[in-house]
C-alpha cells in the first residue's frame, strides 16, 4: 500500500514550497510592524482553518450546516480547561484534545444531518451553536467560576519555550495550520473525500453504490467540527488572548459560512482566499473612509455598507459563479494558459435543479 | 394548588400569546414557500427594515402613523420587486440550496441598508397598546396578560383567516398554488408567474410589517429583531414549511414550551435556555415527523 502522502504531484509539491517560502522566509523578513501579525495574519490562518471546517461539511458533503462558531467556542473553552486542569498534556496535546472535545459536539448534532437536508438541517446546526455558548455561559466551571466573563487567555507554552511575542504566535497558527491543510487536502483527494462528495452529488446514488452515508455524513461533521475547534483554540489564544462566548456568536458562524462560499464550496484554497477577503475587505473600506473622505463618513455607516456589499456579493455570484472566487481564479489561470477548460462535477450540482 | 395552576395558566397563556408573534414572522416564511418553493432566510432581515423604516418615517420626517404605515408598507412592495427583478429571476433554474444562499446575502443587504440609512440605535416604537396585564382580566381572571400580546394575537388570527381565504378560495390564491407546485407548468398555461411572485413577496413584505411592529413594540426596534426571527425557523419545521396554520399552531408550540420551560426548568441551570429550547424541539420534530405537524411529505426524486 502506498503512503498516503505519495499522492502529490509535482505542482503540488512546487506549490507547497512557495507557500512555505512565502510564509516562513519572506513574510517574516519583510513584515516587521505588529499590526499586520496581530489584526491580520493571525485571524486569517485561524479563520482560514474553521473555513476548512466549515468547506468540509458543506463545500465536500453538501450539508448545510451553519455552527461553525459554536465549534470553535467548545475547542477554544476545552483548550482554556485543558491548560488549567491537565496541564500535562502539553500546549499541542491540549489542542488536540480540545479539538477531539468540538468533534464528539459534532458528531452529537451532526447526527440529524441522516435525517434531513437544506434549511432543515440548518436549523439543527444552529440548536448546536445556541447551545454550546448558552452551556458555556451558563455553568461556571467551563470559565472556571470566574465573575467577570472575559477570561484572560494563558501564554503558550511549548516545550518549555514561551510564544508569546506576535511573531511567535503567528508561527504557531503557521504550522498548526499548515499540517491541517495538508491532512485536509489528503482526505479531500483521498477515499474519504470522494465518499463526502458523492453524498453531496447525490445520496441516494452514493448509498447505493455502497457508500454509508451514516458513517460519511458523521465523519464528515466530526473532522468539520474538529478543525473548528482547533481553529477556535487558536483564535482565542493566538489573536483574541481572551475567552468569552460572545465573541463566538451567530455573526462569527455567518461570516465563516461567508468565507467558504464567497471563496468557492469544494475548495481547500477557497477557505484561505475567502477569510483573506472577508478579513481584508474591512480593513480596506475604513482606510478609504479614513483617507478620502477623512472620517465624514461614521464608522457605523462604513460596517452596514461593507454588509451590503458583503450580501450583494453573495447574491451575484451565486447568480454568475457559485462556485465562488477560487473558480474565478481558477478561470483565470485557464484563460492565460488557453487549456481545455476541465469540467466540474460540482457546477452542475450546484446550478441546475436536481 | 389552585394559586399554582393559576399560575401555570398565567405562564402558558403568555407563552401562547407571545408564540403568535413568532407565527407573524413565520407566516411570511410559509407564503414564500407556498408559491415559489424558496426557503427566504432574508424574511428576520425584512422584518428589521420594514419596522425600521416605519419608525423612522415617523421620527425622523415626522410623518403621521397611518401614512408612515403606508409608505413602509410601498417600500416592502418595492423590496418586493426588486427581489423578484434582481434575485429571484436570475436565479430562476438554480438549486434550492443556491436560492437559500442568495436569500442570505438579501438579508445581509436588507440589515445594512436600513442601518445604513436609518442608523443603529435603539428606537421607541408606540403602538398606543400598552405592554402591561389588562386589568379587566387580572381582575376577573386573576391570570396577568399583555394587552400587547392580545393584540399580537388578534392580528396574528384576522392576517390567518385572510391568508387563508386568498389561497382557498381566490383566482390568485389558485395561481400562487399552481405556481409551488410547479412554476413551468404554471407559466405554460398562462399564469403571470412575475407577478405571482411579486405579489407574494410584496404580502411578505407587509406581513414582516405587521411583525416587525409588534416585535418593534415590545422589545424595540433593534437589530437584535433578525436573531429574533431565527426562532420563526423552528416554528417551521415544528409547524411545516407550506402550511399556514402550520405556522400558527408550530408558533404556539413553541411559545408556550420555551416559556414553560423557562419557568419551571430554566431555575435549575440558571436561566435563559429559551435561547436554545425551541432549537432543540425542533431537532426532536426532525427526527420524528421531519415535515412537520401539517406540511407536506417531503419527496425526494432519485
Amino acid at each position: 500500500m502506498k503512503p498516503v502522502f505519495m499522492t502529490y504531484t509535482k505542482k503540488d509539491l512546487i506549490n507547497l514550497a512557495v507557500c512555505m517560502v512565502l510564509s516562513v522566509l519572506v513574510i517574516p523578513t519583510f513584515i516587521t510592524t505588529e499590526y499586520w501579525y496581530t489584526s491580520i495574519l493571525i485571524p486569517w490562518l485561524c479563520l482560514a482553518l474553521a473555513t476548512i471546517g466549515q468547506q468540509i461539511v458543506m463545500g465536500y458533503t453538501g450539508q448545510l450546516a451553519l455552527g461553525a462558531a459554536g465549534f470553535m467556542a467548545a475547542g477554544a473553552f476545552a483548550m482554556f480547561n485543558l491548560i488549567l486542569r491537565v496541564p500535562d498534556l502539553g500546549f499541542v496535546g491540549s489542542l488536540i484534545v480540545s479539538g477531539l472535545i468540538a468533534a464528539a459536539f459534532g458528531i452529537l448534532f451532526g447526527l440529524p444531518s441522516l435525517k434531513v437536508r437544506g434549511i432543515y438541517l440548518m436549523v439543527a446546526t444552529l440548536a448546536s451553536q445556541f447551545f454550546i455558548i448558552w452551556m458555556i455561559d451558563k455553568f461556571g466551571w467551563f470559565k472556571n467560576y470566574d465573575s467577570s466573563g472575559i477570561i484572560t487567555a494563558q501564554d503558550i507554552v511549548i516545550l518549555g519555550k514561551p510564544f508569546t511575542t506576535p511573531l511567535a504566535m503567528y508561527f504557531v497558527c503557521l504550522a498548526v495550520t499548515t499540517v491541517l491543510t495538508l491532512l485536509a487536502m489528503n482526505m479531500a483527494r483521498g477515499s474519504t473525500g470522494r465518499n463526502w462528495m458523492a453524498v453531496r452529488d447525490m445520496d441516494i446514488a452514493a448509498e447505493s453504490m455502497g457508500v454509508s452515508l451514516l458513517r460519511t455524513k458523521v465523519q464528515a461533521f466530526a473532522i468539520s467540527a474538529f478543525y473548528c475547534g482547533v481553529a477556535g483554540a487558536l483564535f482565542a489564544f493566538c489573536y483574541l488572548k481572551s475567552l468569552e462566548p460572545v465573541a463566538f456568536d451567530i455573526k462569527l458562524s455567518f461570516k465563516i459560512l461567508f468565507m467558504c462560499i464567497l471563496g468557492g464550496l469544494g475548495t481547500i484554497n477557497g477557505a484561505f482566499i475567502g477569510a483573506a477577503f472577508i478579513l481584508l475587505f474591512p480593513v480596506l473600506l475604513n482606510a478609504i473612509g479614513n483617507n478620502v473622505f477623512h472620517g465624514a463618513i461614521d464608522a457605523t455607516i462604513i460596517s452596514s455598507i461593507e454588509q451590503v456589499i458583503f450580501g450583494g456579493l453573495m447574491i451575484i455570484f451565486m447568480i454568475y459563479e457559485p462556485l465562488g472566487m477560487a473558480k474565478l481564479w481558477e478561470n483565470i489561470k485557464q484563460k492565460w494558459k488557453t487549456k481545455i477548460p476541465s469540467s466540474t462535477n460540482l457546477k452542475s450540482s450546484l446550478g441546475k435543479k436536481t | 394548588m389552585v394559586e399554582e395552576l393559576l399560575f401555570f395558566m398565567e405562564v402558558l397563556v403568555g407563552g401562547l400569546l407571545a408564540g403568535t408573534m413568532y407565527s407573524l414572522v413565520a407566516l411570511g416564511f410559509v407564503l414564500i414557500f407556498k408559491a415559489s418553493a424558496t426557503f427566504n432566510f432574508s424574511q428576520g432581515a425584512m422584518v428589521f427594515f420594514s419596522v425600521l423604516a416605519f419608525v423612522g418615517f415617523m421620527q425622523d420626517f415626522n410623518i403621521p402613523f397611518v401614512l408612515a404605515f403606508i409608505l413602509a408598507a410601498l417600500l416592502m412592495v418595492v423590496v418586493g420587486l426588486c427581489t423578484e427583478r434582481f434575485v429571484l429571476r436570475p436565479l430562476m433554474n438554480a438549486s434550492e440550496d443556491t436560492v437559500l444562499m442568495a436569500t442570505i446575502g438579501l438579508g445581509y443587504v436588507l440589515e445594512g441598508l436600513a442601518q445604513a440609512a436609518w442608523g443603529v440605535e435603539v428606537r421607541r416604537l408606540d403602538l398606543g397598546i400598552g405592554d402591561f396585564p389588562v386589568p379587566w382580566i387580572a381582575d376577573n381572571l386573576k391570570l396577568f396578560i399583555s394587552a400587547l400580546d392580545i393584540t399580537a394575537g388578534l392580528v396574528a388570527a384576522i392576517m390567518i383567516i385572510g391568508l387563508f381565504l386568498l389561497f382557498k378560495y381566490t383566482k390568485i390564491g389558485l395561481g400562487l398554488r399552481a405556481v409551488a407546485d410547479d412554476a413551468g407548468a404554471a407559466s405554460s398555461i398562462g399564469i403571470p408567474l412575475k407577478h405571482i411572485m411579486l405579489l407574494v413577496w410584496s404580502a411578505a413584505g407587509v406581513v414582516a410589517l405587521v411583525a416587525g411592529c409588534m416585535w418593534g413594540a415590545r422589545a424595540g426596534v433593534q437589530f437584535a429583531l433578525v436573531d429574533l426571527a431565527l426562532k420563526a425557523l423552528p416554528v417551521l419545521i415544528i409547524g411545516g414549511f407550506s402550511s399556514i396554520p402550520g405556522a400558527i399552531i408550530g408558533g404556539l408550540i413553541i411559545g408556550a414550551v420555551e416559556k414553560v420551560l423557562e419557568v419551571y426548568i430554566g431555575p435549575f441551570f440558571g436561566g435563559a435556555i429559551e435561547g436554545w429550547a425551541p432549537y432543540v424541539l425542533a431537532i426532536f420534530f426532525l427526527l420524528y415527523r421531519p415535515e412537520g405537524l401539517f406540511g407536506e411529505k417531503i419527496i425526494r426524486r432519485v
